[in-house]
Formats: C-alpha cells, structure tokens, sequence
C-alpha cells in the first residue's frame, strides 16, 4: 500500500539526478524490512513515470534479507517474524541489515558526442 | 547515443526525513513536544484522545496545553469531537489538494504549521490517518510515537504489522472491556508483541469505560515535560514553574 508514495520518492530522486536525459533503468536496494511488495512497486513506478524522463525505465530491486545482531554476539537472517535471540532468548538485538531503501544508480541515455577533437 | 551509470546512493526516505528535521526544529523551537498516534482505522485513536484529554491534563506539577493536529483522508468529523472538548484542533486532509494519500509525511504537516496554535501550547498530539502500513514509513517531526491495537483486531497484527509495532514507544491496547465477549487471547498479542518489538511499553486501556485511560494521560503529560535535545524545559513551562507569564 505505501508502495504508492515509495515510488514517487524513487521517481524523485532518479528524476533529479539524470540531468534531463533519458532514464533506461533505475537500481534500487529493497530491504526484507521494509515489507515492500515488489509488483506493487514496480506497477507504481511505471504508471508515475509516465510523461517523465523515466518513462520506460526498468525499475531493478535487489532484495536484501534481514540480519540481526543480539547483544549475546549471535548473528542470524530473520526467517519469521521474531525479533527475539534464538540462542539466548534476549530482546536487545539489533539489525545490522534488511532495512533499507535506497536509490543505488541510474542509468541514462546520452547521445555520442560528436563534437571535433 | 550510449548508456551512462550516475550513482545516487540516497535513501528514498530522505527528502521526507529532512522535512521532518526541520518540523521538529520548529516545534522544539516553540517548545512544544509532539506524539504521532497510529492505529488502524476503527482501533480507537480519537476516542482515546476524548478520554485523555477530557478535563485538560494536569498533575501536581502543573497543566500541560495539548493540541490535536487530526489527520483524515476525507472530512473533519474526528476534529469536531475533540472540538467540543475545548481542545484546539486543526484538521489536515489528505484528500485531493494532497493527493488522498493513506498517511501524513512531514510536508503535509509541515503545511499545516502556520495553522497551528504552537503558541498556546506545550503539547501537539498528530492524530494519523488509519492504517498500519504506511504511517510507520513516514517520520513528521515527532518527537515520541504511540499506536492504538485493539483486541477486536486479533492476536497476530505485531506479526503482521512489524515495521509499525516496532517503530512506536508505547501500544495502547484498546477495547479491553470486551474481552468477555471475545474469542480473543491477551497472552497471545502480548507474546507477539514481545516477538516483534521486545521491552516496549504498552497499556491496556479501554475508551468505553475509561479504564487505564489515566496512565495514558500521565504518559503524554511525561512526554510534555521531556527536555528539548538542548536541555531546556519546554518555554512556556518554565515561565509557569518560575511564575511568570509566558
């Protein structure tokens, strides 16, 4: 449901940055985290990027699984929805990884340049 | 023509949390502390603020001036019944003019400041629009965040819902005087609870009865009293205790 406003702000920031070129594609970073459904975003991004340079461009999302750190030292990928250790049953974890949402490249179209040497 | 990567490496959060820097600043800056209040629709935001705030919120060290800043897609029937508690209350739609969208960001209430009495108040409770996804996304300035869960909404929504349970300093557990009549196991949301955000405060309460409604209240009023990042007490406040008008 908020994939709707994500991808305005992904639209945003890809516009701001292509100079007025052509975006032919956008990568973005999607962490488990953030429960972003992935369809659903990539429909959003194509419908608002109509009539923009982005028009066209494809949306890539490389999704990163979610990491926890417990303050026992324990590492480990959530794999259900449980923000407890699973070796010593703390609750002071932290993750290291998973929720983020970033903007990593763009890729824009320039016309070869002609000019003399 | 030849393809070209232009590195941009920014949050896409980014543009709405330098917005919601610089709410929090201006609110800071008028010394008024600020709650954003999430639920789903329907889990009793607005009547729970009827109840806190029916009377005004006071203790033995004082009154605290609340303000209600009411979020709806559509319409101002929440902000007419806390109107009629007295409380100042600026309505904030996210209907066409905003683009309808299913939360606030912090440029719609941004929008909204010059519209608000900070002024007259120490306290401004930012009542979102309804929804558990996309309110948890959006910072707007806030300095502490609340949500309403209510046992009419089933024991799995921390599971469901994890960003917004484990991005809010307390849950109000709402509707508890119909736990009689519910197939509904309190044991089961709180274990949950504690699987998606572990140690975080909550309260059941019930804006029907009014039961556990109090220790809400004393939560917003101790958010009231919190000291800016600069160590002060809110201005008006500290005018108060040393008595002198503001």
């Amino acid at each position: 449901m908020h994939e709707l406003a994500l991808a305005r702000s992904i639209l945003d920031a890809a516009v701001r940055h292509c100079d007025g070129h052509r975006v032919s594609r956008v990568d973005v970073t999607v962490g488990a985290l953030r429960q972003v459904v992935p369809d659903s975003l990539a429909f959003n991004f194509e419908v608002l990027a109509r009539a923009t340079p982005c028009e066209g461009a494809s949306l890539r999302q490389h999704l990163r699984p979610a990491r926890l750190r417990c303050a026992c030292g324990e590492e480990w990928e959530l794999a259900e929805p449980s923000f407890r250790c699973p070796r010593c049953d703390g609750g002071q974890t932290t993750v290291i990884d998973g929720d983020q949402l970033l903007v990593e490249s763009i890729e824009i179209e320039e016309a070869a340049c002609t000019a003399p040497r | 023509m030849h393809r070209t990567k232009v590195r941009v490496a920014e949050d896409v959060l980014d543009a709405n949390a330098t917005i919601a820097r610089a709410n929090r600043a201006d609110f800071d800056q008028a010394g008024v502390r600020v709650v954003n209040l999430m639920s789903a629709p329907g889990a009793g935001k607005t009547a729970l603020l009827e109840r806190a705030l029916a009377g005004g919120l006071s203790d033995e060290l004082g009154e605290v001036r609340a303000g209600v800043l009411e979020g709806d897609v559509q319409g101002s029937l929440d902000a007419q019944r806390l109107a009629m508690l007295h409380v100042p209350v600026t309505q904030l739609n996210t209907a066409p003019g905003f683009g309808g969208e299913c939360h606030l960001d912090a440029n719609m209430v941004r929008s909204a400041l010059s519209a608000l009495p900070l002024g007259e108040i120490d306290l401004l409770v930012i009542e979102n629009v309804g929804n558990l996804v996309c309110p948890a996304e959006f910072r707007v300035g806030e300095d502490a965040r609340a949500m309403v869960c209510s046992v009419t909404e089933g024991e799995d929504k921390p599971l469901k819902y994890p960003l917004m349970f484990r991005t809010c300093d307390l849950v109000l557990i709402n509707k508890i005087d119909l736990l009689p009549h519910l197939d509904f196991s309190l044991d089961a949301l709180l274990g949950n609870l504690e699987r998606i955000h572990p140690g975080v405060q909550h309260m059941l309460v019930s804006a029907r009865t009014g039961e556990g409604v109090r220790a809400f209240a004393d939560w917003l009023l101790a958010r009231a009293r919190e000291r800016t990042s600069a160590g002060d007490l809110a201005p008006r406040q500290a005018a108060r205790a040393a008595g002198t008008p503001a």
